[in-house]
């Protein structure tokens, strides 16, 4: 009985410790700096006070950083979404030829540190008019994150029903009326899976965003927060708020897409 | 990082076994095409370029002039280059082994012993409080922890002071730095193996374990004889994604330490940036960032290998 209760504590108290960063971090955000000043970091607040936010939020263009992080994570998402449906349908389905190696050159791809690539891409983005845009992260990330989902869905197309595509091949579907009729449908629950896996991925993407979009009004939140760190500026109740921020929208895309997340487990063992 | 494809990442592994059927395979590589000038342009390129400029001296601007192997010649010389693999030999460990070992006691003590005893829900809510961490852009999780570590205002000190220890600069004291991102790095991943295994346990047959309580074996013996063999695809997939994770480490190194103190933190990614954009010297960064590369592909090839091994055994 002692044993069996002192297993769930230990694993409590361990589960505590995982979540007292967040709590900690969310208190001091909320916490005037006179209160602070008076009471240190660790006691509960005298009152919610919402001006440190609120200050970090203007002094930043929060707003403006959320946009751009939308921006380029959802363009990424969906771009990615279709060139991996389009090289997997080639791969997974038409079988072309040497399509072992093709996946042999994605999944190295996939594994390359962005820092083999990163002084190159500065280069030519600098000689394409891309650097420091949105843009020219945008069509970055498409290409890394699709690498991924290539590997993924060809091997998931590759179990697709070949009755379903030649009984429509039958009726006079020519390929790419099958390819958008027929097989995006019927992939619609691993598609949407990898869009989400695709969003989360670039939103959490430091380094390059970090070398490509230098100037204030393009940067990503990862971006803005990261380059504010040892800024004099920032006193303790300011920091917390700018953590606080930072955590917020990682939080909630996980509370939106945990259902979707928990299916594409299932979603990914197809058999 | 955070929130990876938990079932899928395993699946993706595997080679899909082609259908021995022949078929019409005419003009499908058309669909091709778009990857193949986006990939020539922003993966194949670059990467060649790279490897180009890692032979010569360059500062970005000019023209690159040619030195041969000089730079690894140089690169292997160089104590910082050196230190910055023995870092990251740590943060291997931070990031790979000790969630890997936690992550397998974790996720089979609530599979087998919560999920059973307490019910599932019990299980999986404290599933759920180690996986927060996670969703964290990784940039973010090292901004937490500045905050909490600040020698000035952060509450860890101010925790510790209760007490009566000394306040501390956790990152900027040499001896403290490194060890101190560690812990950051174990609390990050934690959650990632102990989803990856709670899900591989679903697939184990009730039956063994059932089998194993009647003989009177231990916790500890199911634990090894059954938990471990069964779910073995798992815990390569998490060691190699890992390991790869660590080796790429960027984003909590540049927002906690810049490296320091005194190259206390530096790893081979901040080295390779530093020579990028902070000292101008592409060909020598180029250089790291090709050793990087090759040192990540071993490790790819390594951990695949002993996988095929273990399958062609079993």
């Amino acid at each position: 009985m002692i044993r069996k209760y002192s297993v769930l504590v230990s694993l409590a108290v361990l589960a505590v410790v995982m979540l007292v960063p967040f709590v900690i971090v969310t208190l001091n955000a909320v916490r005037s700096p006179q209160d602070y000043s008076a009471n240190g970091p660790l006691s509960l607040p005298d009152g919610l006070y919402f001006d440190g936010i609120v200050e970090f939020w203007n002094r930043v263009d929060f707003g403006g950083k959320l946009w751009n992080s939308l921006v380029i994570s959802g363009s990424v998402a969906v771009l990615a979404v279709i060139l991996s449906v389009l090289n997997a349908y080639a791969l997974g389905i038409g079988r072309v030829r040497g399509r072992v190696w093709i996946l042999v050159v994605f999944l190295v791809a996939n594994t390359l540190p962005q820092e083999a690539l990163v002084y190159p891409l500065y280069y030519l983005s600098k000689q394409a008019g891309l650097y420091d845009s949105r843009l020219g992260v945008i069509i970055i990330f498409t290409v890394i994150q699709s690498a991924f989902g290539t590997y993924l869905l060809a091997s998931v197309l590759g179990r697709f029903p070949h009755e379903i595509l030649e009984a429509a091949a039958i009726d006079g579907a020519g390929k790419w009326r099958a390819l958008w009729r027929i097989v995006v449908p019927i992939s619609r629950p691993t598609l949407s899976v990898l869009l989400i896996f695709f969003f989360i991925w670039t939103w959490n993407e430091f380094f390059l965003p970090l070398v490509f979009l230098i100037s204030n009004e393009n940067q990503t939140v990862p971006v803005a927060l990261g380059v504010l760190q040892g800024d004099k500026m920032m006193d303790a109740t300011m920091s917390s708020a700018s953590a606080l921020l930072g955590i917020l929208p990682a939080v909630v895309f996980f509370l939106i897409f945990q259902r979707t997340l928990t299916r594409g487990v299932t979603v990914g063992a197809i058999k | 990082m955070a929130v990876h494809a938990p079932a899928a990442r395993p699946k993706a592994v595997r080679e899909p076994e082609p259908r021995p059927r022949r078929r019409s395979t005419g003009g499908y590589w058309v669909f091709l095409l778009p990857s193949a000038v986006l990939f020539t342009a922003v993966i194949l390129v670059p990467f060649l370029m790279n490897i180009g400029i890692s032979f010569t001296r360059w500062q970005g601007i000019g023209d690159p002039r040619w030195l041969g192997i000089d730079n690894y010649t140089r690169l292997f010389a160089d104590e910082r280059f050196w230190a910055s693999f023995r870092n990251n030999v740590a943060l291997i460990v931070a990031m790979a082994i000790v969630p890997t070992v936690v992550g397998l006691v974790l996720a089979a003590t609530l599979f087998d012993y919560v999920g059973k005893k307490f019910g599932p829900r019990t299980a999986s809510t404290l599933r759920a409080a180690y996986y927060l961490p996670q969703v964290l852009p990784i940039a973010i999780a090292g901004i937490v922890w500045g905050w909490i570590m600040h020698p000035r205002y952060g509450a860890l000190n101010a925790f510790l002071g209760l007490f009566g220890a000394e306040p501390r600069s956790w990152l900027g004291d040499p001896g403290w730095a490194l060890p101190s991102v560690m812990l950051i790095m174990v609390w990050f991943q934690i959650g990632y193996p102990v989803v990856i295994f709670m899900a591989g346990l679903q697939r184990v047959d009730p039956a063994l374990y059932e089998a194993a309580e009647m003989d009177g074996a231990s916790w500890w013996r199911r634990f090894w004889h059954i938990t471990i063999p069964q779910i073995r695809p798992e815990i390569y997939v998490v060691l190699l994604t890992c390991t790869i994770a660590a080796l790429k480490v960027f984003g909590p190194i540049f927002v906690l330490t810049r490296g320091g103190p005194g190259g206390a933190t530096l790893v081979p990614s901040y080295f390779s940036y530093q020579n990028f954009f902070e000292k101008a010297n592409v060909g020598y960064g180029a250089a790291i960032a090709t050793v990087l590369t090759l040192v990540i592909i071993a490790v790819t090839v390594f951990f695949l290998r002993i996988q095929d091994n273990e399958d062609g055994q079993s």
